[in-house]
């Protein structure tokens, strides 16, 4: 597999290593008066769809960034790479 | 009353030597590079045009592009991450280099000196892309002049320099994997060196 990285172009996917669901970058507020109850549905509830998914890669054999790879989890194809603080300052995150 | 002790301390290159280490081969040399300091520069979070503005004013050259390196009189900077570069210079001439550039960027960028994490062997001669296409799974025949790329040499995680396309890469690895990395390095050459 290929993941076409921002900066760097195709890299191999031996390079990186797979985290697990995007929707890990939107950590909840410790502080929140529901704190509780947004970890544990931070921590357990997830998607896991067949079909389109996005999820968090590491490039930790090349440039060490973190990517939000959307990839079709019946076909393994990728339509689309981006960097994942590219996605969190899109949402508005400071970083 | 305190015994005063004269300790006799002899600095080793990263192969444990007391010089460098040369290995020639038929169309291969690896020379151990140890005279080289490095320091890592992160811009930080909205100072980044501040930071290559300072840095640039410093080292004589603008911070380098995404996988490129770029040199100035005494400096050369390797791109090796999204506002992170690494500096390199003699070490003789700039052995503070760290607090050099703290001191040129200031507030805008962290400093952390590198030189003693990493050993670097310069690599040139005829046959480099051929072993280098053994060692790793980048396009090093597609490599220019100053493009930089971090890849995976027998597990270990090492900078790729090329300095002129297709005759001469340096290569850095980790200080406490530099017996694994002179290694894997001698050995292709020994392979490459027969064809």
């Amino acid at each position: 597999m290929i993941i076409d990285h921002p900066l760097l172009g195709p890299r191999d996917a031996q390079e990186f290593v797979y985290l697990g669901d995007a929707d890990l970058i939107n950590r909840p507020d410790w502080q929140a008066e529901d704190a509780a109850d947004a970890f544990h549905d931070y921590l357990y509830l997830r998607d896991n769809p067949a079909g389109v998914h996005r999820e968090l890669w590491y490039h930790e054999q090349g440039d060490r960034s973190w990517l939000v790879v959307t990839r079709d989890t019946l076909t393994h194809e990728i339509s689309k790479v981006e960097l994942a603080r590219d996605v969190a300052r899109a949402q508005g995150r400071g970083r | 009353m305190g015994r005063s002790c004269v300790y006799k301390l002899k600095a080793m290159t990263a192969l444990g030597g007391t010089k460098p280490r040369v290995d020639v081969f038929a169309g291969v040399k690896i020379s151990e590079n140890p005279d080289r300091a490095l320091v890592s520069v992160s811009a930080r979070q909205g100072h980044e045009t501040v930071c290559r503005e300072r840095a640039r004013a410093f080292l004589g050259v603008d911070l380098p592009a995404p996988a490129r390196a770029a040199s100035s009189e005494g400096f050369g900077v390797l791109w090796i991450g999204p506002d992170a570069w690494m500096v390199e210079a003699d070490h003789t001439r700039h052995e503070l280099l760290a607090s050099e550039i703290k001191t040129a960027v200031a507030d805008a960028g962290s400093v952390v000196e590198q030189t003693d994490g990493w050993c670097r062997f310069e690599v040139e001669g005829s046959k480099v892309c051929d072993l280098f296409e053994r060692l790793c799974n980048v396009d090093v025949q597609a490599m220019l002049g100053d493009a930089v790329v971090r890849t995976s040499i027998h597990h270990v995680g090492c900078y790729l320099w090329c300095r002129e396309a297709g005759a001469a890469f340096t290569v850095m690895g980790p200080r406490s994997s530099a017996a694994s990395l002179h290694h894997a390095l001698i050995e292709s050459a020994g392979v490459v060196s027969l064809d």
